[in-house]
């Protein structure tokens, strides 16, 4: 039994698994997809932003 | 419905649409056949008449745009400008200092209040104490009286004068408009206010300034009723940065662009995260439309008439 073939009878086959399957890699995706761009737009505007420079007004 | 239609086209839905021939449909295409030469002068005659009354119209907009008595201001490279930066939030802290002892002695505004500034530009604590500084209208009381009050989070800046009709008289007439959404409200944007606020000089020979009215090349018009009000040394920064006047001028402007556009970080954000979202969903779409398309592209069709 190939690998795409345990997925499909696990996960792809039933309607109930594979809605928790597309609702948990959402979840999950977006949490990875928000970090990764969200660090990206932190380096590229190093510096800059508040969370940058907010250490130096707050005691 | 269904009954009316049937009955006006009787008999005419049920028969079989008419099918060209082979030789109609040959007849049909443009490629088996060249354009005569008539029509190719023709077309072309009528396109480079289009073109050139375009051209025409293009060139007469700009004479007349040329003719303008008022100043564009530069574009200049701003900390923000480009896709993805963000606004440089020490210079918005900067100019929301420019604006409190400079600019809101006499322009108000409205639209932003104290609690706006927490995260951006102050903590809240510093918001806070920038907000109690200020001393804000309220009630009314049991009497039936206004009061005022110790300024908090979530009261909005207060405006120097109570309307603007008190603005004008205190003003020569002239009303200072309101400065929340100025940077969006003025063509050129914050280039337009940097290039008003250090753009001062001596009327040229011949234009007539009222009382009260002072040169400016940016302004429309070139009378202005603001003087100048940003020099160098004007005031202190609280972070020890140089107050020169187009120090102040660069802060004001970045600051002003926060407060037209307070969504402007996420916004740029937001442009990040669908560009990554959208390369993926069409890249996603063509390899969908390729598997799909391919049984069909694959297959061959093969057209034989009826022999007769």
């Amino acid at each position: 039994m190939g690998l795409n073939e345990t997925v499909y009878n696990l996960i792809f086959k039933r309607t109930s698994t594979m809605t928790l399957a597309c609702i948990a890699s959402a979840f999950f995706f977006e949490r990875t997809f928000d970090l990764v761009t969200e660090s990206f737009f932190e380096k590229y505007n190093e510096g800059k932003l508040w969370k940058h420079i907010k250490d130096k007004y707050q005691q | 419905m269904a009954a009316s239609v049937g009955r006006i086209c009787k008999t005419a839905l049920l028969k079989s649409p008419h099918v060209p021939t082979i030789k109609q449909v040959c007849s049909l295409s443009t490629s088996t056949r060249e354009w005569t030469r008539g029509r190719k002068a023709f077309l072309g005659t009528i396109g480079m008449l289009a073109g050139g009354t375009g051209a025409l119209l293009f060139a007469l907009d700009r004479s007349v745009r040329a003719s303008d008595l008022e100043l564009h201001p530069p574009e200049h490279v701003w900390s923000h400008t480009g896709l993805f930066s963000s606004l440089d939030h020490a210079s918005v802290r900067r100019g929301y200092e420019v604006y409190k002892q400079v600019c809101a002695a006499c322009h108000s505004m409205r639209f932003i209040a104290y609690r706006n500034l927490v995260g951006v530009s102050h903590t809240e604590e510093e918001a806070k104490a920038e907000a109690e500084e200020q001393m804000i209208t309220d009630g009314p009381d049991d009497q039936g009286n206004m009061y005022k009050r110790p300024g908090k989070l979530s009261d909005y800046f207060p405006s120097p004068y109570p309307n603007e009709e008190a603005a004008r008289a205190a003003n020569n007439g002239a009303y200072p408009p309101d400065l929340s959404y100025i940077v969006s409200a003025r063509h050129g944007g914050e280039d337009y206010i940097f290039a008003l606020l250090t753009g001062y000089c001596d009327a040229p020979a011949g234009v007539v300034l009222r009382e009260g009215q002072y040169f400016n090349p940016y302004f429309p018009g070139g009378a202005i009723s603001m003087a100048q009000a940003l020099y160098n040394e004007a005031m202190e920064y609280s972070d020890g940065t140089p107050a020169t006047a187009s120090q102040l001028a660069k802060d004001v402007s970045t600051f002003l662009k926060w407060t037209a556009e307070p969504e402007h970080d996420d916004r740029k954000k937001m442009l990040i995260k669908s560009i990554g979202i959208f390369t993926f969903l069409i890249v996603l779409t063509y390899y969908v439309k390729r598997v799909k398309f391919a049984p069909l592209k694959t297959r061959k069709i093969e057209y034989r008439p009826k022999e007769k």
